[in-house]
């Protein structure tokens, strides 16, 4: 499976300074939302892993978007992530 | 970007077989927008719990400003409005839904953007870059206006004196006052800033929680310093920043995201962590935050401080010296550092001239310093001086 990861609202600067990510999973169909955030926070964040992941979920102020819909009409972190997903991260935390 | 998982480019291995409802999953049920009843929601309001579509969203979004703006009566016709704009999301969201309002609804309203250059490279700079791109895609003319100018200081300047202890409430009563002045100089009557309902709760919240109780009274109100010639107000008091965020992703719009270079402000970060932790939860908090916070009575015996101008600039303030210009005295006799552990901090606290609308301008600094920068109670004031020669401890 692949995905595409979207980081905005200064969470890019976690993840190499960079807002677009693709993650590829030879062995996998599907993967559930709550692991990909996990392996994403253990494997692709160099300092300050507690920005994004907080309790093994998303951190509350960070939005996530599901195909470009809001994670919430989807279960949230119970999602199961499929082939072809596209998921976005927005930070709200910065100032305004 | 509608349906399913046809996100282009990667080839789907899996599923998409014929009838794509097909697949029991759990996930991916038809869902309606619950105002619609047509199209695919794609958010859920933190607010009421709502499933609504991305037009129905635009709509009731644009619609409850609106509604906000006439049932607090914010403007009059003619007037000329001052949009305080750092490039971030919150004001970013305001030019747009300020142009798009006062055209819809025919306010009559002139509008500008006016920002504030406090002088920080590496931050302000670029998030002006983002203002000059609005002001062009807005078509309303843009005033920006820095520290250096007004004070002649530019905040990294002043932070290489003071270092990075208070240099937020330095920059907090610099910008408040920049404001009012760039406004004045664009001649505008008023000025709107684009504070949401989160940031309101936040500041409901601190200042309880320093028992800080003028402004815990005035954090609240929508339209502040109207006693002055410069009512600034908030259109966004009841928008949820979530909703803010979305309509701004969903429209694609260009905002500004890094974090100020010197704002440690430790203790808006924990009240922000801890509302985020609730909304988390239960999304209704917030609003239900600013609604106790409407209702709070004060006793009358907790005077406000008598308004009058300023001996060294005429700026609206309740000393004879407005803050602004008692830290400027002290910077440019190089007395700023030590100055701003002592007389300064502590009128600052008793004055109420900052009108500090929900307090982001000023934030204070380490939790060790909380005493430092005076916002505890008045009447402990003295007695928490003593001690804290002594004790530094953290904010346990």
């Amino acid at each position: 499976m692949k995905v595409k990861i979207e980081m905005t609202g200064g969470l890019e600067i976690l993840f190499k300074n960079q807002k677009n990510h693709t993650y590829e999973f030879k062995d996998r169909d599907t993967m559930p939302l709550r692991e990909l955030v996990v392996w994403m926070r253990d494997t692709q964040i160099q300092e300050r892993p507690e920005l994004f992941v907080e309790d093994s979920t998303v951190r509350p102020g960070i939005l996530v978007l599901i195909n470009d819909a809001d994670w919430e009409l989807d279960g949230g972190i119970e999602y199961i992530v499929e082939d072809g997903d596209t998921l976005s991260f927005i930070s709200t935390l910065h100032g305004g | 970007m509608d349906n399913n998982n046809n996100n282009g480019g990667t080839t789907p291995t899996t599923t998409t077989t014929t009838t794509t409802t097909s697949t029991t999953t759990t996930k991916r049920v038809a869902k309606l927008c619950e105002l619609c009843k047509v199209q695919r929601p794609v958010l859920k309001r933190p607010k009421t719990g709502q499933m609504i579509c991305k037009e129905c969203f635009y709509q009731i979004f644009e619609d409850e400003i609106h509604n906000t703006i006439i049932s607090n009566n914010l403007f009059q016709r003619g007037d000329r409005v001052a949009i305080g704009a750092s490039g971030g999301k919150d004001s970013t969201v305001l030019a747009e839904i300020m142009t798009t309002l006062n055209k819809r609804h025919d306010y009559g309203l002139d509008l500008f953007l006016l920002s504030i250059d406090e002088g920080i490279t590496g931050y302000r700079d670029d998030s002006l870059e983002t203002v000059k791109r609005n002001q062009q895609q807005y078509q309303i003319p843009l005033k920006i206006l820095s520290y250096k100018e007004l004070y002649n200081w530019t905040m990294d300047e002043i932070v290489a004196e003071i270092g990075l202890k208070n240099n937020c409430t330095f920059c907090g009563v610099f910008r408040r006052q920049a404001l009012d002045r760039g406004a004045v100089l664009l001649g505008a009557n008023k000025i709107v800033t684009g504070h949401n309902a989160d940031d309101i709760a936040e500041t409901v919240l601190m200042n309880l929680l320093r028992g800080d109780i003028p402004r815990l009274q005035r954090c609240i109100n929508i339209v502040t310093g109207s006693e002055g010639a410069l009512p600034r107000s908030k259109p966004f008091k009841y928008t949820y920043q979530k909703e803010i965020v979305m309509y701004a992703y969903f429209k694609k719009l260009d905002y500004f995201t890094t974090e100020c270079i010197y704002a440690p402000n430790a203790y808006r970060g924990h009240a922000r962590d801890f509302l985020k932790d609730l909304e988390a939860v239960r999304p209704s908090i917030i609003i239900d935050i600013i609604q106790s916070a409407e209702n709070f009575h004060f006793r009358d015996e907790i005077k406000m401080p008598v308004q009058r101008n300023c001996n060294l600039c005429g700026y609206i303030c309740s000393n004879e010296i407005c803050m602004a210009c008692d830290f400027l005295k002290n910077l440019n006799s190089g007395k700023a550092k030590y100055a701003l552990n002592s007389n300064s901090l502590k009128n600052y606290n008793k004055s109420s001239n900052n009108n500090n609308d929900n307090g982001t301008t000023i934030p204070d600094t380490t939790p060790t310093n909380i005493s430092a920068i005076g916002f505890d109670h008045p009447l402990q004031q003295q007695q928490q001086q003593q001690q804290q020669s002594s004790s530094t401890t953290s904010n346990s």
